[in-house]
């Protein structure tokens, strides 16, 4: 048993954020460990990628190039990694946690009956062993887990982790072919509607969100220009979302998006325990809010008792200004 | 068309925790610290859909200790036709690996099930794991952040989705039997009716032990092959908040970008 894998996440050529932000925590690892850090890439025509593997830092690149692998399906891709996992005996395999690698990982953990731990937030080793601290209950409590039998499987968090940088290395990749042939796999993939290039929560390093305070749908008008200004996403609270002020996919917390940014701006939130599940783990938040009392103002590192609608326009303008 | 609906019953979304020599607790403010998976809520709507539209049945199905009794009742209030608690100590402390070998099993038992519905995750361990790994389990394919079912051909023994990934919308079609977990865009959940409540308190829900299950595998605690055990409260925030005091917006605007720069976070 030996090596530490990751499994990159691509899209038109280009190595994912989450999966970069893997191979540099794997990267650690593998140090830790004394053990090579090998890449899976797994696609069609993905050449390119395998190359972007090595120069961010794998000593080895192993994957598979079929037209049978360009879009990402569970019964290809499952039984593909989860083969070569079982063939060649890595200690660790690591993910992104998007949702490709959530569901990838699960497979892979099914189908060797492999110990598996999701949503890392932070990876020690002790005793030869990967300590994997994620969050448990909402967030509201943590758990260092270890995988105690057999290899690790883990993902990681969007914004968890350090990306690799670039090396300069280079290398061949060992191409295999695909676990499953096209015949085989009962699922087609019809149509992919592309939504656009919006910042998306998960990943954005600003987040500005607006609570039931904007009053009604124009008021998001303020915060997404102050969002426009910082290049941050728009968030939302669920009182929002509920009103129809705005789609759910802005919606942040409990049953919402778990977000991770450098900055968060809450404005108009009162910071309600299933708001705060989503967000916690923001670096900093700072609060707008015309109550003194409110919660959010617990949390927060910075806070503007005012109203919204004035604090909210004055920052974009300030901001405006000096990023010109 | 026989649907299984999976539901956990978790602790409420107000559940204030606390962890003593390792065993996690946990209260409720409002009095109610256990409810139904707030994500299942809309499988749960989703099973009922498919049972009005294709009729047989929606049979909701949790393992978990007997209070879960509750969640199953929720279930049945909603209009699920059937529920079934799976428990035991055999499968106390279960993670998704073995959950999805108990909850695998007892679909088989249910038999002819076509569609098995998951929510998204439970909000207590939180992994999302659960509907992938039961579908590995049965030999069935997987359909993850499903937003809409858009046909179901029975017939054709075939269904036909939408799923919602970051950068947009997918549809496939795949062959059934399928297990699929839903996201919240798919349904607006109902409540319970008052009659479906009435008819919820009278059943008496099946219990279905070890013995009565073909397990490919053990579940419980010892067929885990992860420790998870330590478990512990956050640190506190180490900042107090700084409130920016300004006479005017324009100057707590000045301000506080002054530290959200000293802060580099902009
Ligand atoms: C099962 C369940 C799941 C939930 N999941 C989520 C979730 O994922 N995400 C989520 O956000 N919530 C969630 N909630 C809802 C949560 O409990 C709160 O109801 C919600 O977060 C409140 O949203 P809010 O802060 O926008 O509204 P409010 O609590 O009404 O707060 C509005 C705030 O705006 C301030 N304000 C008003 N006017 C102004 C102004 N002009 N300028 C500045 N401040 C102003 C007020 O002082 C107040 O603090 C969930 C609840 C349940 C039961
Ligand atoms: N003990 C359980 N019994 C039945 N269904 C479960 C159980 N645990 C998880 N599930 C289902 O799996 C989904 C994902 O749960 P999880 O993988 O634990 O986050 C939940 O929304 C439920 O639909």
């Amino acid at each position: 048993m030996s090596g530490v894998w990751v499994w990159i996440e691509h899209q038109d050529g280009k190595i994912a954020g989450v999966s970069l932000e893997a191979l540099g925590a794997a990267r650690g690892i593998a140090a830790s460990l004394g053990e090579d850090l090998t890449a899976v890439v797994t696609g069609h025509d993905v050449s390119s990628v395998a190359d972007a593997a090595f120069n961010y830092g794998a000593d080895a690149v192993v994957g598979s190039d079929d037209p049978s692998l360009a879009d990402f399906r569970l019964e290809a891709h499952g039984p593909l990694l989860a083969g070569l996992v079982e063939e060649r005996d890595p200690t660790v395999v690591i993910a992104g946690a998007s949702p490709r690698g959530h569901d990838l990982t699960a497979w892979i953990a099914a189908q060797l009956d492999a110990g598996q731990v999701p949503d890392g937030i932070d990876l020690g080793v002790e005793d030869g062993k990967v300590v994997v601290t994620r969050p448990v209950y909402a967030g509201k409590l943590l758990c260092d887990a270890v995988v105690s039998d057999g290899v690790q499987i883990v993902n990681l968090r969007s914004r968890a982790f350090a990306p690799a940088e670039e090396t300069g290395g280079s290398g061949e990749a060992e191409w295999v072919e695909p676990a499953v042939a096209e015949e085989d796999i009962p699922t087609e993939v019809v149509s992919f509607e592309s939504a656009g290039s919006q910042v998306s929560l998960t990943d954005a390093r600003i987040i500005v969100s607006g609570g039931r305070g904007v009053g009604g749908p124009e008021g998001f008008e303020p915060i997404r220009e102050l969002a426009q200004a910082l290049g941050a996403a728009v968030g939302a609270s669920r009182a929002t979302v509920d009103a129809g002020w705005i789609p759910y996919e802005h919606q942040v917390g409990q049953t919402g998006k778990t977000v991770s940014p450098d900055l968060y701006i809450a404005a108009g939130i009162s910071g309600a325990i299933q708001h705060q599940a989503g967000m916690r783990t923001s670096k900093i938040i700072v609060a707008i809010n015309t109550d003194p009392e409110a919660p959010i103002f617990k949390l927060a590192s910075y806070g503007v008792v005012g109203d919204l609608f004035d604090v909210v326009p004055a920052l974009s303008e300030e901001f405006r200004r000096r990023l010109g | 068309m026989k649907v299984v609906v999976c539901v956990k019953q978790t602790p409420s979304t107000t559940a204030v925790f606390s962890v003593e020599n390792g065993s996690v607790n946990w209260e409720d403010p409002g009095g109610k610290p256990n409810v139904l998976n707030p994500w299942d809520e809309y499988a749960v709507e989703e099973a009922i859909l498919l049972q009005e539209e294709h009729g047989g049945d929606a049979i909701a199905l949790t393992m978990g200790p007997e209070e879960s009794q509750e969640a199953l009742k929720t279930c049945l209030a909603m209009g699920c036709t059937e529920a079934v608690l799976v428990g035991g100590g055999d499968f106390q402390g279960s993670d998704t690996l073995g959950t999805a070998r108990v909850l695998a099993a007892a679909i088989r038992k249910l038999g002819d099930v076509k569609i098995a519905v998951f929510g998204k995750q439970a909000i207590d361990g939180d992994t999302g794991q659960t509907p992938v790994q039961t579908a590995v389990k049965l030999g069935w394919t997987p359909l993850t952040f499903v937003s809409a079912i858009t046909e179901v051909d029975e017939d054709a023994g075939t269904i036909t989705v939408e799923r919602l990934l970051p950068g947009g919308k997918e549809t496939v079609t795949t062959k059934l039997p399928v297990v699929i977990s839903v996201v919240k865009e798919i349904n607006e959940p109902r409540y319970p009716s008052f009659m479906g409540i009435r008819k919820a308190n009278r059943a008496t829900i099946p219990t279905w032990e070890s013995g009565d299950l073909e397990l490919e595998g053990a579940a419980g605690v010892e067929a885990s092959k992860v420790d998870w055990s330590n478990v512990y409260e956050l640190p506190p925030r180490d900042s107090e908040v700084e409130l920016i005091e300004a006479d005017t917006p324009e100057e707590a605007a000045r301000i506080l970008a002054d530290r959200l720069f000293e802060e580099k976070v902009i």
